[in-house]
């Protein structure tokens, strides 16, 4: 018979996954910073699983210029989702272990890897909506100009210089899903060694 | 104009103490490396701050050094319409006296709060010399929030100085007068009998930096000069200067000049407080204002105070004691362990350090050399530390560096003077460019000077600066004191006319700035926290114009239906909340200055329109981009005529969502 139970790597690996996911509902996943000459400071801007923190506000206030729509947290569906589906991979993670199955395991890799291409599909159409959908009537209008942030980086936006990157539970997020892979990838291979 | 007639023996002086009759040049006063010490690079910050008195221009000067940038001016006695300062509905009656509203007064001396005698960083005082009054400036805002009037005064001289907890500040009346609740309308030449000089003990709240006049002492009629409190061994014993020994009420320079001594007086206010808890005060029915700025509100109420304690110092025999001291004494300078007393006779050839060991034995043994007024007066040399022999000519003020040195300031001679305190033997001396008066050391009338740094105030310039007509700047010298000589690095223009000065270590202060204020907190009765709820109201003549500022436009920015008679007050709020974005408002023909209004602030200028017309508006502080079209229209029509009151936000873009809005009329 087919050894499908898992190895202690892996459960020692999914358990540490399951309290990262955890983790990451608590932390900031995203972050965005934003350099100009008037702001040698920066202005920083966090999407956590559940709300926006940072200085927002600010950034509403200069994008009113370029005619860009405010921010408020109240409008993204995701934050209404996002906790629990973080929850509710934890608890996969977790149920994996408890089931002991390498099938459990495939699956759960490919739903998160689904849910890590669909989370930044949605981030890179906010990010769009955000830079093309303009008010024609802003002060500021430069032909052909849009304002998308980055969805990975650096990119250079007017006076501001915009930096994008995964904060704490972003990284979180990444390390499960490369843990998952690697995991996935492993057992397969003992898997055909047994046989 | 006593000095004035000193200048003819400055050259003699000169001659005595330098050796030449040519007081040095710049030339050889300055090192080679005086341009590194002092700059600092673009994007840098100074190492010290400096606030420096601006006499005669009522405010505060804030410097930065070594540099010697003007960082800010703080109004604080006088008004200042770049800021709406005494302009502004909220800061009006920051201004208010017994005597009404003054827009200016002469601003001497400056003192940082400290606790156990070393500086906390927390709020700076400030004293009116003419219409005798205690500031207290609150140094997360730069703001002043408090100003209390003394009454039994006049001529606030020696003052704000502390005790080393900022238990009290201290308030010497430089003018002797009669006390309020007697009869002033008495003849001049009634001098000694009539004539009182009061000392005023304003407590200070440890937390919030409230003051309250706790009491007065009433000692003979002479006039204060300057003070300092003891420190460590002598804490609970506060010292003051006094000339006019002589009670002269009519040409001082020369009648005021006769006593070979006058006084340092000590006052024991620990004993004060014992007698004042003992009720042996009286109750003098007087008025003197009393002016706080509340935060949250940010607005500034007065308020009439009735009656102050006075304890007589000739009564209760053993709260006052006078120090001989030649010869007209000017500073009262306390060193950083509290043991020596240096008064600084203006016309005195030496320095004499009073010790405070000694003048406590000799109260003891009862070593009096008669009384003043009924005041003990103890004998010189029981009191006496001992003297700094020909220092200069004309010493002034002294501070100290905290590693044994003291450094007095010689207006005569023109110089800036190192010696030794335990040896009293002089260790250096350069020139200052010219006529120095109060000199200052970082932390240098503290029980832990920083020391590093000195600057003198000059009262003369002439060939310093470019000329600028009858009138030329005052100035400010910096002197590096970290090695045995002092050496010049730096001459810096000021503001109105220093005279005494304090410094701190930037870290102290920099980092407990506040950058703007939250809106969710301004209690301002006429905030308004977001464009919807901009409207005008009417109330009979009074229009309330409930008015947001933010990036770049006023809400509303069109009023049509204000009549002449009216008075119109523009209540706006700055809705920003970032560093650095205040807004400015003004309009067109009103007497009045403009509003300078911090992000999360409410401020209020009233306008009264004369004649009907369009009264443009604008944003006066240059705030974006979009900046120049921060404006609005205000029309006035005639009185009686039934132009609707009606407001609007007439851009673009708003239009169609925001169209003319009616008044509410009340």
């Amino acid at each position: 018979m087919k050894n499908n139970s898992l190895s202690k790597l892996s459960k020692i690996l999914l358990i540490t996954s399951g309290i990262g996911l955890i983790i990451s509902i608590f932390v900031p996943i995203w972050a965005i910073y934003l350099e100009a000459p008037q702001y040698p400071e920066g202005l920083g801007m966090f999407l956590h699983a559940h709300k926006i923190t940072g200085d927002y506000e600010i950034i509403n206030g200069l994008n009113h210029y370029i005619g860009m729509k405010e921010i408020h947290q109240e409008d993204f569906w995701e934050f209404k989702i996002l906790p629990y589906a973080l929850g509710f991979f934890a608890a996969l993670a977790f149920l994996t272990v408890f089931i002991n199955n390498k099938k459990w395991l495939y699956f759960f890799a490919a739903l998160f890897l689904i849910f890590g291409v669909a989370f930044m599909v949605d981030f890179y159409l906010w990010e769009y909506d955000y830079g093309h959908n303009l008010n024609p009537n802003a002060a500021i209008v430069v032909p052909g100009m849009s304002y998308q942030p980055p969805l990975l980086g650096f990119k250079q936006l007017l006076n501001f210089g915009a930096y994008s990157y995964p904060d704490i539970g972003g990284w979180i997020m990444f390390g499960v899903g490369i843990i998952l892979v690697v995991l996935s990838y492993l057992e397969i291979k003992s898997s055909k060694k047994v046989i | 104009m006593k000095i004035i007639q000193l200048f003819g023996i400055s050259a003699f002086a000169s001659l005595a103490f330098l050796g030449s009759c040519k007081p040095k040049g710049t030339e050889t006063a300055v090192s080679g490396d005086a341009a590194e010490k002092v700059y600092v690079a673009p994007g840098k910050y100074d190492e010290v701050y400096n606030f420096v008195s601006g006499g005669f221009n009522g405010q505060m000067n804030v410097y930065g050094l070594p540099s010697g940038r003007l960082l800010k001016v703080v109004p604080i006695f006088s008004v200042n319409p770049e800021n709406g300062y005494g302009y502004s509905e909220e800061t009006k009656p920051m201004l208010e006296t017994s005597h009404g509203f003054i827009p200016w007064d002469d601003q001497h001396h400056l003192e940082l709060s400290q606790t156990n005698g070393e500086q906390d960083g927390r709020w700076i005082f400030a004293n009116a010399n003419n219409t005798p009054r205690v500031a207290r400036v609150n140094l997360k805002t730069f703001r002043t929030e408090e100003i209390i009037e003394l009454p039994n005064s006049a001529g606030n001289h020696s003052s704000p100085f502390i005790t080393e907890n900022t238990e009290y500040v201290v308030a010497g009346t430089r003018f002797a007068v009669p006390t309020d609740d007697m009869n002033g309308d008495v003849p001049i030449n009634s001098f000694k009998e009539n004539f009182k000089g009061v000392i005023s003990f304003i407590g200070v709240n440890k937390e919030t930096g409230d003051m309250n006049l706790s009491f007065q002492i009433e000692a003979p009629g002479v006039n204060f000069d300057l003070s300092h409190a003891g420190k460590g061994k002598s804490h609970g014993w506060f010292f003051f200067s006094c000339y006019n020994s002589e009670q002269a009420n009519t040409l001082l320079e020369v009648n005021a000049s006769q006593n070979d001594k006058d006084f340092i007086m000590a006052v024991n206010w620990k004993k004060a407080e014992e007698y004042l808890k003992a009720g042996k005060g009286r109750k003098v029915k007087t008025q003197y204002a009393h002016n706080k700025f509340d935060e949250s509100t940010q607005t500034a109420t007065s308020k009439m105070e009735q009656e102050v304690t006075v304890l007589s110092a000739k009564e209760l025999k053993d709260i006052c004691y006078f120090m001989p001291t030649p010869k007209s004494p000017h500073g009262c300078d306390v060193d950083p362990t509290g043991e020596y007393i240096v008064g600084s006779g203006k016309l005195a050839a030496l320095i004499p350090v009073h010790s405070f060991t000694k003048m406590l034995k000799a109260i003891e043994n009862k070593e009096f050399a008669g009384e003043y007024d009924g005041i003990p007066i103890l004998k010189y040399e029981s009191t006496l530390y001992g003297e700094v022999q020909k220092p200069g000519l004309g010493p002034l003020h002294t501070e100290f560096d905290g590693k044994g040195n003291a450094y007095t300031s010689f207006f005569v001679s023109s110089e800036v003077v190192k010696w030794d305190i335990k040896t009293l033997k002089v260790l250096d001396r350069q020139p200052t460019f010219y006529s120095v008066g109060h000199l200052m050391v970082v932390g240098g009338d503290t029980k832990k000077p920083y020391g590093k740094y000195l600057v003198a105030y000059n009262k003369i310039t002439k060939d310093r600066f470019l000329p600028t007509g009858p009138e030329l700047t005052q100035s400010a010298q910096l002197y590096d004191i970290s090695g045995d000589k002092m050496k010049l690095l730096l001459d810096f223009p000021t503001f109105g006319e220093p005279h005494y000065a304090q410094a701190v270590p930037a870290s102290l202060i920099k980092d407990n700035q506040v950058k703007f204020y939250n809106i969710a907190d301004n209690k301002h009765p006429y905030a308004t926290k977001g464009e919807a709820e901009s409207k005008v109201v009417r109330q009979g003549n009074k229009v309330h114009v409930y008015m947001t500022s933010i990036r770049s436009h006023f809400a509303p920015d069109n009023i049509e239906g204000i009549k002449v008679g009216d008075e119109v007050y523009f209540h706006v709020t700055n809705l920003e909340q970032d560093w650095d974005v205040p807004h400015g408002f003004a309009i067109k023909g009103n007497q009045n200055a403009e509003l300078l209004i911090m992000p999360g602030e409410t401020c209020t200028l009233k306008w009264v329109p004369k004649k009907p017309g369009m009264w443009p508006m604008y944003c006066t502080d240059f705030c974006s981009a979009l900046h120049q079209e921060m404006q609005g229209y205000v029309r006035v029509s005639p009185a009686g005529s039934n132009v609707p009151l009606t407001y609007s936000l007439n851009n673009k873009a708003d239009n169609a969502k925001s169209p003319v809005k009616t008044a509410v009329t009340k």
